[in-house]
């Protein structure tokens, strides 16, 4: 229930932010603003210091376990740069990525849940296909 | 704003902040098909099916309750370069003469809103991250595999920006 709760601030924000909007993601593509940078690079910011804070004072969670992100896996590079080459080219076209797909959706924009059931769709092709893709 | 989610996360249930990994909850709960990649108890993610319920409902605050009736304010340039491209409704988030129902059935409306929509969902996954997972939390971390995702991102975005955009519009 917590989680519902994050969520709604998150996609709150989102919006408010403007990052979900297609014109934005046009407009970062060529660089003709600092508004998505500026948003994106200090969520980058907020997130760095507040991982700094919490493993220097080894603050615990709300259930009292030690606070830890899941590292990702730097040992290997082939899914990073295919997958996230084949990310941007959907991003850059529908002009959202998935959090907004689903905020989007939420606000009234049902067309927006065509690209979102696709995304799904695409996750799901992925499965399929993972044990022949170069990772 | 968008960075706290990353502390608050961790905070409220030690998890990492990401909004890609419910497609893969999405199918696991749905139609797993007997894949490996499907093959886990999708109920112990379901934090994060309460995250992006929560995100849709936050939509509806942000973006229909409390809505900006105001368009965006866009950089001059890029409304200049995408009327070229026959885009004029600037009015909402999102340009409603290129995203609605009728254009579905189009080329330009199907690979914008369809093939985009499925790039986006698998690339995500098989990046093992989206902007949120790898952009924000990843790169917050420090990860070597996140600053990598995220150039790919930008390639394949001014590929499609600069290269494939303006044929596919037009």
């Amino acid at each position: 229930m917590r989680y519902l709760f994050a969520g709604v601030f998150f996609g709150f924000v989102l919006v408010k932010s403007e990052v979900v909007s297609w014109f934005r993601i046009q407009e970062m593509f060529r660089f003709d603003s600092f508004h998505m940078y500026g948003v994106i690079g200090s969520a980058i910011v907020v997130g760095a210091v507040s991982i700094w804070i919490i493993n220097k004072l080894e603050l615990n969670d709300m259930d009292g376990n030690t606070m830890e992100l899941e590292p990702k896996d730097n040992s290997i590079t082939k899914r990073y740069v295919f997958g996230g080459f084949i990310f941007g080219l959907g991003w850059a076209l529908t002009g959202a990525c998935p959090g907004p797909l689903y905020v989007l959706s939420g606000s009234g924009l049902l067309i927006m849940t065509v690209p979102l059931v696709s995304a799904i769709i695409g996750a799901w092709v992925y499965g399929l296909l993972r044990p022949r893709l170069p990772h | 704003m968008i960075g706290l989610m990353v502390p608050l996360l961790l905070y409220i249930g030690n998890q990492s902040f990401g909004v890609s990994s419910s497609f893969r909850h999405l199918c696991s709960a749905t139609i797993p098909a007997g894949l490996d990649y499907f093959d886990y108890n999708w109920k112990n993610h379901k934090w994060n099916i309460w995250l992006v319920a929560g995100m849709i409902i936050g939509g509806f605050l942000g973006g229909y309750v409390f809505g900006n009736p105001e368009p965006i304010r866009l950089a001059a340039h890029t409304r200049q370069q995408l009327s070229a491209l026959g885009i004029h409704d600037f009015s909402g988030l999102i340009p409603g003469d290129l995203f609605n129902w009728s254009n579905l059935l189009t080329i330009k409306g199907f690979i914008v809103m369809v093939v985009g929509g499925f790039l986006v969902g698998f690339g995500a996954r098989y990046a093992g991250g989206c902007t949120s997972g790898h952009a924000i939390t990843g790169m917050a971390a420090f990860q070597k595999a996140s600053f990598i995702s995220v150039v790919g991102f930008f390639v394949g975005g001014l590929i499609v920006t600069y290269f494939l955009l303006p044929v596919i519009i037009n």
